[in-house]
């Protein structure tokens, strides 16, 4: 489209109206701070990208080589998935440890994660609450799972006590936030009712807040569990929690077998899809 | 007075039938896994005099400092890379998919699908592959962490796009606009400061990802957590924490501040 208009075109009176660019062109575009702010953010981007790729250190690898073993590797992961060490009853029994993993830290987050919403929530706490469990959650969410996992593996051991806490931590931290929007945006009017009415807090929180925010609780509960479940495939993996991700580990990293990696992989990927599939559902009858 | 007095019965019934549901699901799945609610309780205590005892860094956990950090930065970059990257390719592959360009209803089921698979394929798994190819080099994890990315920002750019710019989009067309206006003059423009947002909170996510794929592949800040870690030098490998918690903290402070001017 032609950004600038044919000065002849416009009348006298409206020219005064516009304002011009250096050029002598109109602007068709007003200056704000926002706009500026995505050019900078844009330019900022684009330079941390190249001056990334200066600073890396990428050992003078053969890349053309790695690339097309690469490709030759895909082709034999996802074209020939085979199963040659394990039986299709184990992995699918492997399957359903995960998706049991997945399941505890995501029912033990939601609970103290409700717990801990009212506490920093803004229209039921006090601003001080506010402050503390939210910067605390913050921090709690910073730390990578794998490393909440790893962390308590020192006193509980590798297994599925530490990855089922070192889950819990990450999807507690995720799962405050959440709730507290989600019970920020009941309507007031509600709570000031039931507090006129005499109601006491724990009244007002399970009369008022549960009925009406439990919909995007619900919502938000299922979308942590999706995450839960590909969390509990890489702590299978990463931190050895058990289920079908260390199957996917040994797999790859002991047994070198890329057609059984590619048959773990096809069955994790259906898995999710699913998951995702009823999440959607969900989300969509909750609204 | 009597309907009153259902609707809460109702209620109580409803909430002790969840109570116990969830009661019951939970003991199943604690029986298939192997996790005892006590042995959870039990190492609380133990992990907090952890933390505690090994979150003031000693001196040989200083002397670690200059690589912590030098590691903490290639894992910054790489991560903002990766995201940049990943963006620019899914934001021209979300175009094919979105409802507006309207290229074919064929086109659009494959990006969806293509990008439900990329962003569904567990990236350990892309790690393990890689590692085959590329060895302990950071395009292992360059490449897992950029297959993911592309798959989740794919989906979500396909949103975005959708959620803000049909209306003017069709404003374009009316006046006869032809595809690389409409897509340059009105989709980009308008979707944004949505794909930026995107972005930033993908760059935020990909440190974290990145830790993890840094122990399985040996490389990057992952590598030297699990170092340390498995050399029990538990003062290093809390600086270690410790730092991928101020940068998480700091991108996450950064990321607000921008997001509130551009939205």
């Amino acid at each position: 489209m032609e950004n600038v208009i044919q000065r002849q075109a416009v009348p006298m009176e409206l020219e005064a109206l516009m304002s011009k660019n250096r050029q002598g062109k109109i602007k068709i575009a007003p200056q704000n701070k926002s706009r500026t702010a995505v050019k900078l953010l844009i330019a900022a981007l684009v330079f941390i990208t190249a001056a990334a790729f200066m600073s890396f250190d990428f050992q003078g690898i053969d890349f053309a080589g790695a690339v097309s073993d690469t490709l030759h590797n895909i082709q034999t992961v996802f074209l020939e998935p085979k199963l040659t060490r394990d039986t299709i009853t184990g992995v699918f029994y492997q399957l359903f440890v995960t998706f049991c993993l997945g399941i505890l830290s995501t029912v033990l987050g939601a609970f103290f994660a409700f717990f801990c919403a009212l506490l920093c929530a803004g229209n039921l706490a006090g601003s001080f609450s506010v402050h503390i469990v939210k910067s605390m959650v913050a921090v709690v969410r910073a730390v990578p799972t794998v490393l909440w996992v790893l962390i308590f593996a020192v006193s509980a051991g590798l297994g599925s006590v530490a990855a089922v806490v070192g889950l819990t931590f990450h999807s507690f931290a995720y799962l405050t936030k959440a709730y507290a929007e989600s019970i920020e945006e009941v309507d007031p009017g509600v709570i000031e009712a039931l507090r006129a009415g005499g109601a006491g807090y724990w009244e007002i929180v399970f009369q008022a807040i549960v009925p009406s925010a439990i919909t995007y609780m619900v919502a938000w509960t299922f979308m942590r569990f999706e995450i839960n479940f590909t969390n509990a495939v890489a702590m299978g993996a990463a931190a050895g929690a058990g289920g079908i991700g260390f199957n996917l580990f040994m797999a790859g990293s002991f047994y070198f077998d890329l057609h059984e990696m590619g048959f773990l992989t096809y069955v994790i990927v259906i898995a999710v899809v699913l998951l995702e599939m009823v999440s959607t559902r969900v989300k969509k009858k909750v609204k | 007075m009597e309907e009153v007095r259902n609707v809460f019965r109702r209620r109580k019934i409803t909430n002790t039938c969840f109570f116990a549901g969830m009661i019951l699901i939970f003991a199943a799945a604690s029986m298939v896994t192997g996790f005892h609610v006590a042995d959870g309780i039990r190492s609380f205590p133990a992990a907090a005099e952890w933390i505690v005892s090994n979150l003031v860094p000693d001196a040989r956990a200083l002397g670690h400092l200059p690589k912590i950090l030098d590691r903490l930065t290639e894992t910054a970059l790489l991560s903002a890379a990766v995201t940049v990257l990943a963006a620019v390719f899914a934001f021209l592959f979300s175009l094919l998919g979105s409802d507006i360009l309207k290229i074919h209803w064929a086109m659009k089921r494959m990006v969806r699908i293509a990008a439900a698979f990329f962003r569904n394929v567990p990236d350990v798994a892309w790690a393990m592959l890689l590692m085959f190819s590329f060895g302990q080099n950071i395009l292992t994890g360059f490449f897992a962490l950029f297959f993911t990315t592309f798959g989740l920002l794919t989906r979500a750019f396909v949103e975005t796009i959708d959620e803000v710019s049909s209306s003017c989009v069709e404003a374009l067309e009316a006046t006869g606009a032809g595809i690389f206006p409409i897509v340059f003059q009105g989709i980009l423009p308008s979707s944004l400061p949505g794909v930026l947002t995107w972005v930033l909170y993908m760059i935020e996510t990909n440190i974290r990802s990145s830790t993890l794929i840094g122990i399985l592949t040996a490389t990057g800040i992952g590598y030297l957590f699990d170092l340390y870690y498995k050399r029990l030098d538990f003062s290093s490998a809390s600086l270690v924490v410790l730092s991928i918690v101020i940068l998480v903290l700091l991108i996450e402070a950064v990321s607000n501040k921008i997001r509130e001017v551009i939205m």
